[in-house]
């Protein structure tokens, strides 16, 4: 907040006693450059999320209703097969997905930061998927696990046979599929952001550590990985976040099949939404989703600004 | 000891630092090199088989170096091939993205310019608050807004329209332009603008002047995040948009879930290509940008 009037020079040459409307329209102007956004977000945060939580306590079924049903939809979805399958599936998949994501852009990123050549190529090379939809990636990747023009035609092209590679298109590995697929296309990004933290720790400790005899693989669990552990967290919680929203992925790679093997909370919300005309139920799916991002995100927020508070404290 | 054996034995130790050295060497480039192969492979099998003739494809299978070159697919898959029913390729789909992605992406970018040199050199009582409340939009997952959506693009009849979708991508969009520009404004020193509004420049002379000239970086990452992001959006476009009007996104499921017993891996190739190229010229041009978008926006 100033006390400086936006137009204090001009103000005082010409002697004029009050502000003019041109004045007055400059000291408004960043309220009302404000305001359309404002209002647009919060309609779009707030009342689109109220909305859907009515929705979601109504008996809507083709078309929104307002008849209050309390938390039936909530009942109903939690005793769902299908949805059983979804969350379980999250649960599955976000591990697996997370600590491969990680392992992967952790030991791209060491590798990248032991001073290779090119280096600039190789991040291009490891980042370029992150460029492309989920859409794309699942396209490409529902056509290398196809057994008959995939990756296994190609090992069996090449003599083997009998090899069987066939993860998508069976129902307890499709899961498997879906995660790789999220592997590759996302272990690039977890490689940027560990090896901005890897380029940002004092080079003088590592010295210091070399200097003591430590060897590489010493100075790097002991020293380095340790300065950057925020990194580790801000990683999963981003990679987290992907999981629990994971759509375009599935939808293309194996649209929630065989079967219902690979429903996601937001394969079902569509279906139940847009498919199957049951808007309650799907409201009430979608508000799980809101849920599961709120129990990730609010104590990381909180942790957030706690360590600032510490590290800010003299 | 004499010297010449001891100058043996640090020729020895030396010998045996610089083999290690060269095992470590060939190690680091042998890991980079089967990882890059492994990422770039998916992007390579689609453009040899862009060019394949489709019925060496089906002999040889889709992981194979190309023994036939052809290049009518592109030419299909842009103009002439049928997905359900109407047989007009991806070019409408291409060109339905590119008139929502850029469009949107322009006008998202101004707004979170605009908000985050209010929120940064403007800041009233509770604009902190404001600034906080607006960057939950980052979080809320698509699904929560898509019967809210459905009903008011219904009520002032943008259903199944680009335009639709471009007002989606900009309410979604403010969160994150804002909140690129505004931590990109805070690192600009206060003394410059106070300076400016002693010399008398008001509100907007100070952004024209001062802050515009300065934001260039900030706003090359937010439109290369903003067009990526929504040329790459599946979920809103399959569920607002049909047919002719869906972007490319939803074109290619549909083309891809439309084959019927041999599949056109030729033309499909080309089509998935084509939906890929845009966010991937930008990234090859954007290089650095967008990976400080990446950084920025997932540190947030």
């Amino acid at each position: 907040m100033s006390t400086v009037p936006m137009d204090a020079g001009r103000n005082s040459a010409s002697g004029a006693p009050g502000p003019t409307w041109r004045e007055r329209l400059a000291r408004i102007s960043p309220i009302l450059i404000l305001a359309p956004s404002l209002a647009a977000s919060f309609v779009y945060i707030f009342v689109f999320t109220i909305w859907t939580l009515y929705i979601s306590l109504s008996n809507s079924s083709l078309l929104p209703s307002y008849g209050f049903i309390g938390l039936d939809n909530y009942v109903s979805l939690w005793s769902n097969r299908r949805w059983n399958i979804a969350y379980s599936n999250l649960f599955f998949f976000s591990a697996f997905y997370i600590v491969g994501a990680m392992g992967i852009g952790l030991l791209l990123a060491i590798l990248i930061d032991q001073r290779v050549r090119g280096e600039a190529i190789w991040r291009t090379i490891f980042l370029y998927p992150l460029a492309v939809s989920f859409i794309v990636t699942g396209t490409v990747w529902s056509w290398l696990y196809n057994p008959t023009d995939g990756i296994q035609m190609l090992v069996r092209s090449l003599g083997w046979t009998h090899f069987n590679f066939a993860l998508a298109s069976d129902r307890s590995t499709a899961i498997y599929a879906i995660i790789i697929t999220g592997i590759w296309q996302s272990s690039g990004f977890a490689m940027a952001l560990f090896l901005a933290g890897l380029r940002s720790v004092d080079q003088d400790l590592i010295k210091a550590a070399q200097i003591d005899g430590a060897s590489t693989f010493r100075t790097y669990r002991r020293v380095i990985l340790p300065i950057i552990s925020p990194i580790f967290l801000a990683v999963a919680v981003v990679q987290i976040q992907f999981a629990i929203k994971t759509f375009d992925l599935v939808a293309a790679l194996t649209r929630g099949g065989p079967g219902i093997s690979t429903t996601f909370p937001a394969i079902y919300v569509y279906d139940l939404m847009f498919q199957r005309g049951q808007i309650g139920e799907g409201a009430a799916a979608a508000m799980m989703m809101l849920a599961a991002l709120a129990v990730v995100l609010v104590p990381y927020a909180l942790f957030v600004v706690w360590r600032h508070r510490r590290e800010s404290r003299p | 000891m004499t010297d010449a054996t001891i100058a043996a034995v640090h020729d020895r130790e030396a010998a045996a630092a610089s083999r290690r050295h060269f095992v470590s060497r060939t190690i680091i480039y042998a890991l980079l090199t089967i990882f890059a192969v492994i990422y770039l492979a998916p992007l390579l099998i689609l453009v040899f088989n862009s060019f394949r003739e489709q019925p060496e494809i089906a002999q040889n299978g889709l992981i194979a170096f190309p023994r036939s070159f052809q290049l009518k697919a592109w030419a299909e898959a842009w103009s002439t091939y049928c997905i359900g029913g109407t047989c007009e390729g991806m070019r409408r789909n291409f060109l339905n993205s590119l008139w929502m992605a850029v469009p949107a992406t322009i006008l998202s970018t101004l707004l979170g310019a605009m908000n985050g040199y209010v929120l940064s050199k403007w800041r009233f009582k509770g604009s902190e608050v404001l600034f906080t409340l607006m960057l939950l939009g980052v979080f809320m997952p698509g699904q929560i807004a898509l019967m809210p959506w459905a009903f008011l693009l219904g009520k002032v009849g943008l259903t199944n329209s680009t335009y639709g979708l471009i007002l989606i991508h900009v309410v979604q969009g403010i969160s994150f332009t804002t909140l690129f520009c505004r931590n990109y404004y805070v690192s600009i020193p206060d003394d410059l603008i106070k300076a400016a509004r002693i010399d008398g420049a008001g509100f907007w002379r100070i952004f024209r002047k001062i802050i515009l000239p300065l934001s260039p970086p900030i706003l090359i990452v937010t439109v290369i995040w903003q067009f990526t992001g929504i040329w790459n959006e599946y979920l809103f476009g399959v569920v607002f948009t049909s047919g002719r009007e869906q972007p490319i996104t939803a074109a290619l499921v549909a083309l891809t879930a439309s084959g019927t017993n041999v599949r056109a891996y030729d033309v499909m190739s080309a089509a998935v290509l084509i939906g890929a190229l845009p966010p991937l010229l930008v990234y090859f041009l954007g290089g650095k940008y967008f990976v400080r978008g990446l950084t920025q926006g997932a540190i947030k």
